[in-house]
This record gives structure tokens, sequence and C-alpha cells, in this order.
């Protein structure tokens, strides 16, 4: 009886660590695949035509959905916070707050959710079918580094495109905050770009353009990754896609706290 | 040209290869058989270096593929194309991008070169009309043809085929078996054909390997397999030619 227990608590232990030596060996197998990408950046150079078509690949599939999300994101910030202000007479302070939580937090991360969801996903459908479909291996057998011909490019305009898109978002956040401020809360434009101003500082961009590169990083390190160790055929790719998403998701909220943990003590 | 030396592969406890031995010459087009889940294709994927084995060794034209280092990797891949089942076409370029890939992305060979060779090769194969096309707009037959132009871009002087004729029509098959013997002649290549197609071996091979539980049972000219006595090849030679025989007599009596 007590050896039976023995022996299920040690299968159980040993799987266990099985577990989390898998976990290791793939967040080091990724992470040396995203240093790997680095190193081939100079290959953008001749890939020049591949990058641009990536570039416009990010801008076109989340443009809608940035657009929407970040203007309302503002608004809702706007609503909130305002009505809150309100109670004490400090509504035009609205500008401050929603600049500062648009340029710090929500600009970044909604748009590293948006490209995760939408570029991200994309990404580890492609290499994953490619992967099934034995693309990959002819690739390895016409002597061209995978990393390097599908990795460094997409790397190359994720990182160009995701700061952009955040000052996009940043934007029309403000933007949206704005429009709220002036009809429900009858702030001014000019008091609510007073207070955005005022609120608006260097440390400010470069935290948020920091973040928004770090979660570039992050996303096509994980989504390319999770594309190459797909298996099973389409039933694996569906899984591959699923997994990089709602990774991305984690490591993004993860990292976004530490950067801010960093900067803002 | 190519030798393996009591070779053995596992996956998951599942033994592929089994102490497997046979030796390809220069300039001969060896065709290895057998039913499905043999280990063909994962001997091809040794030939070329996408799998290790488990223990025995692999020369490839001198080289000792086990422990290969990544640049000596990369110089032999260098002389060997290969054509994988579906094609393996990069499904976002169309054909001619396709077959240029090796030259722009290996070589730096001036572009006006490159687009004047990849015309001759998808002439050879008759692909010039399907130059502009994308991967999804061709035939099975046009997409193993373009795997082929890839493949021979580079002048390879080993050539490996992975199941040429599978998912092809008899004429398509009997076309792509005079391609694998007319590569032969105009490249002087050793190839290695990976078919369970019987009578595209016949047609195509010098030696002819039947491969049953990781190894090899039967290896010999065409001639000489199909006189095989070994119980395993002639159940592989009658499962494949007996339909015809039985359709033939059925409807030789209709």
């Amino acid at each position: 009886m007590e050896a039976g227990r023995y022996r299920k608590m040690k299968k159980g232990i040993e799987a266990l660590g099985l577990q989390v030596l898998d976990h290791v060996s793939c967040v080091g197998n990724g992470v040396r695949m995203v240093l790997s990408a680095f190193v081939y950046l100079p290959y953008c150079i001749k890939a020049r035509k591949e990058v641009l078509r990536q570039l416009i690949l990010c801008g076109q599939k989340s443009f809608g959905v940035t657009s929407t999300v970040a203007l309302f994101t503002g608004m809702i910030l706007a609503l909130q916070s305002g009505l809150l202000l309100k109670a004490y007479g400090q509504e035009m302070r609205v500008g401050f707050i929603v600049a500062q939580t648009m340029f710090r937090e929500m600009g970044p991360f909604m748009t590293a959710l948006i490209l995760a969801a939408s570029v991200g996903s994309s990404m580890a459908a492609l290499i994953g079918t490619m992967k099934v479909s034995q693309e990959i291996s002819a690739l390895e057998v016409m002597s061209i580094d995978p990393v390097k011909f599908l990795v460094t490019p997409r790397l190359m305009a994720m990182m160009i495109m995701c700061p952009v898109l955040t000052c996009y978002t940043d934007l029309l956040g403000i933007l949206g905050g704005g429009f709220v401020a002036y009809t429900q809360l009858d702030v001014s434009w000019s008091n609510y770009f007073e207070n955005v101003r005022f609120m608006l500082n260097e440390k400010e961009l470069y935290v948020g353009t920091f973040k928004a590169w770090v979660f570039a990083v992050i996303i096509v390190g994980i989504s390319c990754y999770q594309g190459f160790v797909t298996q099973n055929g389409a039933v694996g790719v569906g899984l591959a896609t699923k997994r990089s998403v709602v990774t991305n998701f984690l490591v993004v909220l993860v990292v976004g706290y530490i950067i801010t943990r960093l900067f803002y003590q | 040209m190519i030798t393996f030396s009591h070779v053995t592969k596992s996956f998951r406890n599942q033994r592929v290869l089994d102490d497997l031995s046979f030796h390809v010459e220069k300039g001969e087009t060896f065709m290895i058989v057998g039913p499905s889940g043999t280990g063909k294709s994962v001997t091809l994927s040794h030939i070329i270096g996408l799998i290790q084995p488990d223990s025995g060794e692999i020369t490839v034209n001198g080289m000792t593929l086990n422990n290969l280092k990544k640049e000596e990797l990369r110089a032999l891949r260098q002389k060997v194309g290969m054509l994988f089942q579906g094609g393996a076409l990069l499904n976002w370029m169309n054909i001619f991008d396709n077959v240029a890939l090796p030259l722009r992305e290996s070589t730096n060979m001036p572009e006006k070169e490159i687009r004047e060779k990849v015309r001759s090769v998808l002439d050879i194969l008759g692909l010039e009309a399907a130059a502009g096309k994308m991967p999804s707009e061709i035939s099975g037959g046009m997409m193993k043809r373009a795997g082929l132009a890839r493949a021979l871009i580079t002048e390879p002087a080993i050539m490996l085929y992975d199941e040429p004729t599978s998912g092809l029509d008899p004429v398509m098959s009997r076309r792509i078996d005079s391609l694998i013997g007319e590569m032969k002649l105009k490249f002087a290549m050793t190839s290695v054909v990976v078919t369970h197609d019987l009578v595209s071996a016949l047609n195509v091979g010098d030696k002819i390997a039947l491969l049953s539980g990781g190894r090899v049972l039967e290896c010999a000219p065409p001639g000489e397999f199909l006189e095989s006595r070994n119980p395993v090849v002639r159940s592989f030679i009658d499962s494949q030619f007996s339909i015809k025989k039985e359709f033939a007599k059925a409807i030789s009596e209709r």
C-alpha cells in the first residue's frame, strides 16, 4: 500500500519535473531563435522588399481594429475618470489622466494585444503550415536559414510598426477622450489639451516607445517559435495559433508590469 | 557516393531504421521502394542531414554526416537537391521567384544571370507559361515540376526525390519518370528516389532496394529484383501487378 503510494508520488514528481524542463527548454530555444534573428538584422537590407511587405501587412491587418479600440479606450477613460473627478469639481484634469494612462499603459498594451491577435496569430499559422507542408525543410535543404529568411524581416517590420501604431493609438485615444470631455463633461478643448501637454514629457514618450519595442520582440518571438514547433498537420497549426495568442497575451501583461515597475517606482 | 552503414533511428521508442546499410554509386539512379511506414522518407532525410542517426555511419560525397559542423552541412547541401512530396513551394511567391529563391538567397549571382538561368530551367521542364502563376493556381503535376526546377537550379551533384509520382495520374507519373531519366542524362547526377510505385522504380531505376522493417531486404537491378525469391519482395511485387493482371483478365472476359 505504502509502496504503491510512493511509486505514484514518484511518478507525479517525475512528470512535473519533465514539464518544467520542457517549458524551460522551450523558453531557451525561443530566446536563442530571437537572438539569431537579431544577429541576422543586416539581412534586412537585402530583404527590404520583404520587410516592406511585412510592414504593410502589419499596418493593414491591425489599422481598423487599432483605430476603433484606441478611440473608444480614450472615450471610456475620459468618461469614467471624468465622472469621478466631476464629483470633486476637478473634471478639467481629465486630460491629464487620459494622456498619462494612454501613454504609459493603454497605448502600448492595447496595440500589443491587437498585433498579437491579428499579426502574431497569422505568423504562427503561416510558419506552422510551412512546417507541416515541409516548406521549412525545403528551406534548410536549400541552405537558407529559416530564422534569417522568415523571422528577421518580420522582427524588423514589427519593431518599426509597433511603436508607430502605439503612437497612433495614444493620439487617437487622447482625441477620443477630448471628444467626451468636451461633449459630456463641459471641458473646453484648449483646457483639455493644456492638461495633456502638461503631463507629456520625454520620459512618458520614451518609456511608452520602449514598451512597444519590447512587445514587438515578444510577439514575433513567441508567434514564430510556436510556428516552428508545430506538429501533427492542420490540428497542430490550429493549436500553435491558439498557443501563440494566449502566450503573447500573458507575457505582454507580465512584461508590461515589470517595465512600469522599473521606470516608475 | 552515398553509403549507409548499420544506421538505426528511433522516434519515441519506435525503431524506424534498423541496421540499415546500402551503397549508391556515382551517377546511379537508386530506387528505394516499400510499403508506407517502413522508413523510406526518413532515409532520405538522413542523406540531407535533416535527421541525425542514433547509431551507424552515413557518408555522402566523401563527407561523414555524423556530427557535421553547420558550415560543412551547408556546403554539402549546396551539392544536393531535393524534390519534396508536395513540391514544398512557398505559397506567397510565384513559380519564377520560387525557382530563383536558392540562387537569390545562397549565391551572389547577378539578377540578370539568375533570370536567364531560371528561364532556361523552366523551359526544360515545360513551365515557361506558368512562371508568373502562384503555386495555388497550378496543378499537382506542375507543382512537382516546379519543385524539381527549384531543386535543379543549383545544378546539384545528388538529387533526392521523395515520392515524385504520388497523387498524380498515370500519364503524369510516367512524364515525371521520364523527366527523372532526362535530368540524370542532362546533368549527370546521382539520384535517390523514394517511391511505392514499382512501375516507376522499374522504369527509371538502375538499382532497386526494398525497405521493410527499417532495413534493406533486397537490393538489385530491376531485372533481378523482379526475379527475387524473397517472400516479402514477392508479395510487394505481386500486390502491384496482380491487380493489373486481374483487371486484364476481367476485361478480356467481358
